[in-house]
């Protein structure tokens, strides 16, 4: 650590955050505008006590880890299946703000009098938007899952990958001269096409290790029980991926998220979500500070006129090309403020592709301090935009039919027990229990639903059961009972992680929608786990037994028998499901093999061999001899 | 006079039973007859008591057919009675429902004639061993008549052992259907 010392380091920026962090939401400015304004408090410029004009950079170092973490945790909760299915708003929204951005911006930089190439480069770095500060203001505001917000998250992962040709680029666009005066400074050894093929390299690493090691490694940890080694593995891992992207002149945010998407569907995603979700925060607010720290408060006070034309400039162009892209690719009525008043801001690697192209000789210093100062004053601006803006975006949902854009209803009554979901398994157990005059609080997320089934009369709640908050609503602190039954499997896991991790007294009872997500289930030790389908499907094989002769009561005793003979095999086998791939397969092929010879032996069955039940006294052995 | 028969009959595993197999199909043409099946039914023993009582009440004679199982009737049967017989309707305050008809019951026993006397292994006979079925049907203002009883049934192997007693199940039943004097029963 540098002159003022770790500790004493670590003592301001928490001083800072703790005093303006609070102060900000009590001003209903939100936690970035907080967090900013305590960055440039300590930062050079007023009171000093962090880094130096030309030394901020290191600060925005520790503070990076921030957003490679919020990163990793946004590629956690994508799986490639669910990429893929936004693989349309992907490419075509986020290739076209990326496209037409970044032209729109490079003409007006070249306007402005830089020469075309650099201009033009200018203008697609300024026309990446920041993630860290949109997804943070986004989710504060709960706006996260509207269609505005679902865009905004779909443009912004294609932004993030558009990093890699940009840095891919850079050293291209650079005079050879430059190249090699850069491969003496740079962190990266590599070069043009060698540089490429390290990343691909690196990202293959992340891929590999992620499929082969990691599950060994984590079920290895898992299975020693200490929370806190799991912690520090996932913080490890998470830094470590970093590192060896900046390894290789790749941005390590972009790694981590890459590493994610690989860890997505592995078994210990939750797990790895809530260990680092504190870390996330605390991170991102560094990195917040330290984007605050970094403003150039002596360039801009020195220019201000200049730099309040580029800023203005920036942020209309920018607004309107987003907005007009809204227009175009026909965003409901209230994504198109959201999406324009969310986006229009530079991103955090800005910070990083300006210096790179300083060091490389593309861009004078001067010209990159100016739009460091923009990119990191946008970015200031987005919150206060977002609160002005506020009364535009809160009187248009009623106008957007996208569900998610509603508000989640007030609960008024309490009750031991919550349901989740009331769709196709949901509406069953909710119906069941108001026959008994139970009235659990119901939440659903399918406005259509909710208000269909209320005009049934049912008391049912839109709210989406996987928030913290609406769980607190809907009374969880004091709930005996939480039904999971939601139709989808991650939200399933989701509820199931948040419900253990912050009401442990919380009983859950839970949908499973597979043969694996149930052994999943059991072996995180939910209590009652219930395949969605093993219900209705064991009727229709009791039913098929009795239509082929067999007499109702051995089925029906079959039926159940099978019943239980299945939950206890799921139980059997749920351990050495994720452990052991052959061993599970053996074991499944070996219960299913004594399958009939377990049910031929029970007296009370049809197929039975022994008529050891009803059978009258002195009657000969045979079993077709009873009375 | 015509009287209505309700046969009730239940056997848990009826493809096992050759006996009873053989006495409800020959009485199942009885005119005005109706059979049920009760663990064909109720296999969750989920017993439909209104369905039951209706039932009860278009009928003069409830014929309980089943195996001898530990000197008493299959669970199902007891079940039967501990939920249909309800207070007020079968028995007790306003309990008129069952009033004037008749109740028969036809068991099977593996055990010989000889071993259900006084005198025998099972030291009682099987009407002895029926006594609840009977305070019963005399709580629910029934009469109780003798019970049809087919001892011995381990030896009952041949169509012509069987014949017998399907051919006496079933003239029994149709002399009470044809309006016979079921007191000669008793």
């Amino acid at each position: 650590m540098s002159e003022p010392g770790f500790f004493q380091s670590a003592l301001i920026y928490l001083t800072a955050a703790v005093i303006s962090v609070p102060i900000a939401k009590r001003l209903g400015l939100g936690s970035v505008l907080g967090y900013l304004a305590a960055g440039v408090g300590i930062g050079p410029h007023i009171l000093g006590l962090v880094g130096d004009s030309s030394s901020s950079s290191e600060v925005m170092h520790i503070a990076e880890s921030g957003v490679v973490v919020m990163l990793f945790l946004i590629g956690l909760e994508l799986k490639l299946p669910s990429l893929w299915r936004m693989r349309g708003t992907l490419i075509g929204l986020g290739g076209s703000q990326m496209l037409v951005c970044g032209v729109t911006l490079g003409l007006g930089v070249w306007l402005w009098g830089l020469e075309f190439k650099p201009a033009l480069l200018t203008g697609f770095i300024l026309a990446l938007s920041s993630t860290a500060i949109v997804l943070q203001t986004l989710r504060e505001k709960s706006l996260h899952t509207t269609a505005g917000g679902r865009h905004a998250f779909a443009t912004l992962l294609f932004q993030d990958i558009a990093v890699i040709p940009l840095l891919a680029v850079l050293p291209l666009l650079a005079a050879p001269s430059s190249v090699a005066l850069n491969n003496a400074h740079s962190a990266s050894p590599f070069s043009g096409m060698s540089q490429a093929f390290a990343i691909l390299a690196a990202i293959g690493t992340v891929i590999l290790v992620g499929r082969w090691l990691l599950p060994f490694l984590f079920s290895y940890i898992a299975n020693a029980g200490l929370r806190e080694i799991f912690t520090a593995t996932a913080l490890l891992l998470v830094l470590a991926i970093g590192g060896l992207m900046s390894l290789v002149g790749l941005s390590p945010a972009l790694g981590a998220f890459v590493a994610g998407v690989v860890l997505a569907s592995s078994p210990y995603r939750h797990e790895l979500e809530g260990d680092l979700e504190p870390f996330k925060g605390l991170l991102l607010g560094l990195f917040f500070i330290s984007v605050g720290a970094s403003i150039d408060l002596d360039l801009i006070l020195s220019n201000p006129i200049e730099i309040a034309l580029l800023l203005v400039g920036f942020v209309v162009v920018k607004g309107t090309v987003l907005a007009s892209l809204a227009r175009l690719f026909k965003f409901a009525p209230g994504a198109t403020p959201l999406y324009a008043l969310s986006m229009f801001q530079g991103g955090e690697f800005a910070f990083v592709l300006f210096s790179q192209a300083t060091n490389l000789g593309i861009l004078a210093t001067d010209q990159a301090a100016r739009f460091n100062a923009i990119v990191a004053l946008s970015m200031a601006l987005t919150p206060l935009a977002l609160l002005a803006g506020r009364k535009w975006l809160k009187s248009s949902p009623a106008a957007d039919k996208s569900n998610n854009n509603r508000e989640a209803d007030a609960i008024e009554h309490s009750s031991p027990v919550i349901l989740a979901g009331f769709g196709r398994f949901g509406n069953f157990v909710g119906r069941l229990l108001k026959s008994q005059g139970f009235r659990p609080v119901v939440l659903e997320t399918d406005a259509e639903h909710v208000d269909l089934t209320r005009r049934l009369g049912f008391e049912v709640h839109y709210g989406d059961a996987t928030r913290l908050d609406i769980l607190h609503a809907a009374g969880a602190e004091h709930a005996k009972l939480l039904i999971i039954a939601l139709g989808d499997e991650e939200a399933i896991d989701l509820l199931v992680a948040t419900a253990r991790r912050h009401f442990p007294g919380l009983e859950i009872i839970a949908r499973a929608i597979s043969m694996d997500h149930r052994l999943r289930l059991i072996q995180q030790g939910v209590q009652h786990v219930f395949h969605e389908l093993a219900g209705s499907a064991l009727d229709a094989g009791a039913q098929t037994l009795k239509l082929l002769g067999v007499p109702a009561y051995p089925a029906e005793r079959a039926t159940r028998k099978f019943r239980r003979w299945d939950l206890e095999s799921a139980r059997h086998l749920a351990p050495i499901r994720q452990k052991d791939e052959s061993a599970y397969f053996a074991m499944v092929r070996e219960r299913v093999a004594n399958l009939e010879t377990l049910f031929r032996a029970d007296p009370t069955l049809a197929g039975s061999q022994e008529a050891k039940a009803w059978r009258p006294p002195g009657a000969p052995e045979t079993p077709s001899s009873e009375s | 006079m015509q009287r209505r028969i309700l046969l009730l009959y239940a056997h848990p595993m009826p493809h096992r039973s050759r006996v009873n197999t053989r006495l409800i199909n020959r009485v199942d043409a009885v005119e005005g007859i109706t059979v049920r099946h009760l663990y064909e039914l109720y296999p969750d023993y989920m017993i439909d008591v209104e369905t039951e009582q209706k039932l009860l009440l278009d009928h003069d004679v409830i014929v309980l057919q089943h195996p001898f199982f530990w000197y008493s009737a299959p669970a199902l049967v007891k079940e039967w009675l501990d939920l249909v017989l309800q207070h007020g309707w079968a028995y007790g305050e306003g309990g008129v429902a069952l009033q004037g008809k008749y109740l028969l019951q036809a068991v099977t026993t593996g055990g010989t004639a000889e071993i259900y006397c006084s005198a025998g292994r099972n030291r009682h006979t099987v009407r002895e061993f029926l006594l609840p079925f009977e305070q019963t049907a005399r709580l629910c203002g029934m009469t109780y008549l003798n019970p049809f009883v087919v001892h011995g049934t381990g030896q009952l192997q041949t169509e012509s052992d069987l014949a017998p007693h399907a051919q006496a199940y079933h003239d029994l039943l149709t002399n009470l259907a044809s309006g016979g004097d079921p007191t000669a029963l008793l």
